[in-house]
């Protein structure tokens, strides 16, 4: 468990923990997957009453946080989600919320209603065919006489079918702007994913009209709005995929102990055992640099973009390596629908690609220090 | 120089830095803290410039702060090392005397030695006056530290040594030297080993530089034919020298990761370990706009700040019992993976200009980029290779079963070694 300080975050942590052991396990994951059903709402609500939806909101809102971190709170949810890869629009609805927070008039009921998990939002980021590019969105709002009209395609947006509510980023007269928009009045078809129960959709919006009051936020502000959504989402992939690897690497070690060959346990043979040790090494630099980027994003660093990018890039580019090694190293069993693994690899593949995969945050490191040493060379 | 003021116990940790500050701005050289001289530890004038330094700092009273005040330092909680170590930053620091001369083997004396030892050694390092180094490694062998077969045979009350030690860090600019060394063959290696302090003037020891392939001549090997050392140059008890090893080993994880109270100032001191610009080798070589560069360059920066985190994590989960002691061996690992990474990337995006000296703003590629690929290896050996850090990891902190040892509990003349 990532650094856990007071008694109040300890408690909130084994009810988070009791609640998804309980309510989210790995057959209640094969189940819901059977069912082809991607989460039941009745029990996200459950799961908000615990607090899941209101870490990012202020009190006065209506929210609250037991730390007074609310997103270390909500990274260490994340990571518990991540034992048992949870279903469930967590990372949609606190994406949503950590926008709102930020320009709060006039969606005070919106966000009570995503604190108590009446209702399910998501970000409408995405587009058709590009790569995650928040700021340049290719749908439009045009201004009308009590409003705006939105048209565009949006898509992988997550829990799109299950959303009552999208934030759209769209642009407006050049500027990108964000706007509440009510589910009904788009067109959803909704996407699969690698991943037995997180689902994804293409959003559709064809002359969409709403009001004023949709607006989440002014020009002036909106792209540190969008740039603390973006951090938002990041974090809580790295936080999920530190718990995967957390329950993988124990059960792999525990694997290694148990499994005999030549009358030998697994775990006797140091090409082996240098593979644990590289991967607990790797393990640890994982759960610290999300530590990091969860501390740069809470404090509103001055250096929390570059940090989101560096954890992103470590984290999605080492885990998938450690998953597959740990599928190589239990056999034959790995590879089967049986075991559990591919359930854990299944969530790792989706989050290494959205929101930006490995590469691309190398990349985006490397434009953030290229910008400093230009800077420096010129000053 | 200022009147040297004697620090009491009622002085607080604020009012130590604010006269550390006024001492510091008059008695010591202004340096860029930006860009740091940095001192070659292979060239002996580095280390008369250190003493000089030292000595200066020790008048002052600001020499050995966490060294007991009867060994020549200032006795003081580690709250007010740091204090300083956070003043002296801008000033030009004696920190190539950190490691090992204080931080490991002065250290390593406090714990064992005896009281003259301490008296002596622990104080004339502190005053500047001597610098103190490890005699450990052996041409016969790296990793198996307790393996040593330099002997040291009782004839009459002397011990006589003779044998080889290598890859002794400094050792060229070092007054004394921690030496381990077998007394007992008859027991288990561990059981019959002691460590001496040797004075490196004595007759009977030769000393040469050891040549790295980047031309680098820090290290050195020692030949030891007939040394004679008294009963007065034992530390610890006879055959207890593996005692002694650990607790130096200890004192080196500690000062590796920046954690000793006996290091004074911060800052690399060591131009091998300086990260390589990249960012610069790719605007330089005028590749920043490509994608593939780019890429390149980002996840050696990434991994830089990674390693950064790790230390820090690390550190905490130590401190707060979620990871054992050893778990700085994962640090250590994870630095000799940093740095290969780093090295070939620096490689990569230099092209030939990292093989050829392409001359004007390239031409120091060939040597901060090639010469620089040829050692990368040190990072992974040093301290400890990387396999052994895997088995530490492997077996001490995830519980595996330990590799088998064919020396285990056998009396060390009945252990089979290679041939030397």
């Amino acid at each position: 468990m990532t650094d856990v300080s007071s008694p109040e975050q300890l408690l909130f942590a084994s009810t988070t923990q009791a609640f998804l052991e309980k309510e989210a396990s790995l057959s209640r994951v094969r189940e819901l997957h059977a069912a082809d059903t991607s989460f039941d709402s009745a029990w996200w609500q459950r799961a908000a009453e615990l607090g899941w939806a209101s870490l990012l909101v202020p009190e006065d809102l209506g929210g609250g946080s037991v730390s007074g971190d609310g997103l270390a709170d909500l990274a260490l949810v994340a990571e518990q989600i991540g034992h048992s890869v949870a279903p469930g629009p967590l990372h949609p609805v606190s994406v949503v919320l950590a926008g709102l927070v930020e320009a709060p008039d006039g969606h005070e009921d919106t966000i009570e209603a995503l604190v108590s998990g009446e209702l399910i939002a998501s970000w409408a980021v995405y587009e058709p065919r590009r790569p995650l590019s928040p700021l340049q969105p290719g749908v439009t709002a045009t201004r009308t006489a009590s409003g705006y009209r939105i048209d565009g395609v949006k898509d992988r947006v997550e829990a799109g079918t299950e959303a009552g509510v999208f934030l759209v980023v769209a642009d407006v007269d050049g500027n990108p702007r964000q706007f509440l928009v009510p589910a009904d009045r788009a067109g959803v078809t909704e996407q699969r994913s690698v991943d037995m129960v997180k689902r994804y959709a293409r959003v559709e919006f064809d002359g969409t009209e709403v009001d004023e009051a949709a607006l989440v936020g002014d020009a002036a502000q909106t792209p540190a709005i969008i740039e603390r959504q973006r951090q938002v989402a990041l974090v809580l992939q790295c936080a999920e995929i530190v718990g995967i690897l957390e329950t993988v690497l124990a059960m792999t070690t525990q694997w290694m102990f148990d499994r005999h060959s030549f009358g030998r346990p697994l775990a006797s043979y140091q090409a082996l055992k240098h593979r644990l040790a590289d991967m607990k090494m790797w393990f640890e630099a994982c759960r610290g640099t999300t530590a990091g980027a969860v501390a740069a994003v809470s404090a509103r660093s001055e250096d929390a973009t570059l940090l989101v990018s560096v954890a992103k890039a470590y984290v999605a580019e080492r885990a998938p390596v450690m998953l597959q090694d740990c599928v190589q190293l239990h056999g034959g069993i790995g590879v089967t629908w049986e075991h559990d693994l591919h359930l854990f690899l299944r969530r790792t593949a989706l989050y290494r690609a959205l929101y930006g995969s490995p590469e691309e945050h190398h990349r985006l490191v490397y434009a953030l220090s290229a910008k400093t040493f230009r800077q420096e060379v010129s000053a | 120089m200022t009147e040297t003021a004697v620090p009491t116990a009622t002085e607080s940790v604020a009012d130590f830095a604010a006269r550390a500050r006024a001492w510091l701005a008059d008695n010591m050289p202004r340096v860029d803290p930006d860009n740091l001289p940095v001192a070659l530890r292979a060239v002996q004038s580095s280390w008369d410039r250190a003493k000089e330094l030292q000595k200066r700092l020790y008048e002052g009273g600001f020499a050995g702060l966490c060294f007991p005040r009867e060994y020549g330092g200032q006795g003081l909680p580690l709250a007010y090392q740091k204090a300083f170590t956070a003043e002296c930053r801008g000033y030009e620091m004696p920190l190539i005397l950190n490691v090992p001369s204080l931080t490991i083997c002065a250290a390593t004396i406090l714990d064992m030695g005896t009281e003259s030892q301490k008296r002596e050694r622990i104080s004339a390092a502190i005053r500047g006056d001597e610098i103190l180094c490890q005699l450990l490694s052996e041409p016969s062998g790296g990793s198996d530290l307790a393996g040593v077969i330099t002997r040291a045979d009782r004839v009459g009350d002397k011990w006589i040594i003779n044998g080889a030690k290598t890859w002794s860090t400094s050792a060229f600019a070092a007054d004394y030297g921690l030496m381990l060394a077998r007394t007992d063959w008859t027991v288990p290696k561990h059981q019959g080993l002691t460590m001496f302090l040797v004075p490196l003037n004595s007759p009977g020891i030769t000393m040469r530089r050891i040549k790295e392939v980047n031309g680098n001549e820090e290290f050195c090997e020692e030949f030891f034919d007939g040394l004679e050392l008294g009963d007065d140059a034992v530390v610890g008890e006879v055959n207890n020298g593996w005692e002694v090893a650990s607790r130096q080993l200890h004192h080196e994880r500690r000062a590796v990761g920046g954690g000793s109270e006996f290091a004074s100032g911060t800052d690399s001191d060591n131009a091998e370990e300086m990260p390589p610009d990249h960012v610069a080798y790719a605007e330089l070589t005028g590749h920043g706009d490509d994608p593939a560069v780019q890429e390149l360059v980002g996840r050696a920066l990434a991994r830089r700040i990674v390693k950064n985190q790790l230390i820090d994590h690390v550190g905490n989960a130590i401190g707060n019992g979620s990871l054992p002691p050893n778990a700085g061996t994962l640090i250590r690992l994870f630095h000799a993976e940093t740095t290969e990474l780093e090295v070939d990337t620096a490689l990569a995006i230099a092209g030939t200009a990292g093989v050829v000296d392409e001359g004007e703003e390239l031409s120091g590629l060939l040597d901060s980029i090639g010469v620089r690929y040829l050692s990368r290896q040190t990072g992974s050996l040093g301290g400890g290779s990387s396999e052994m850090a895997r088995n530490v990891i492997s077996e001490r902190i995830l519980g595996f079963p330990r590799e088998f040892a064919a020396d285990k509990g056998v009396p060390f003349n009945e252990v089979k070694r290679g041939r030397t």
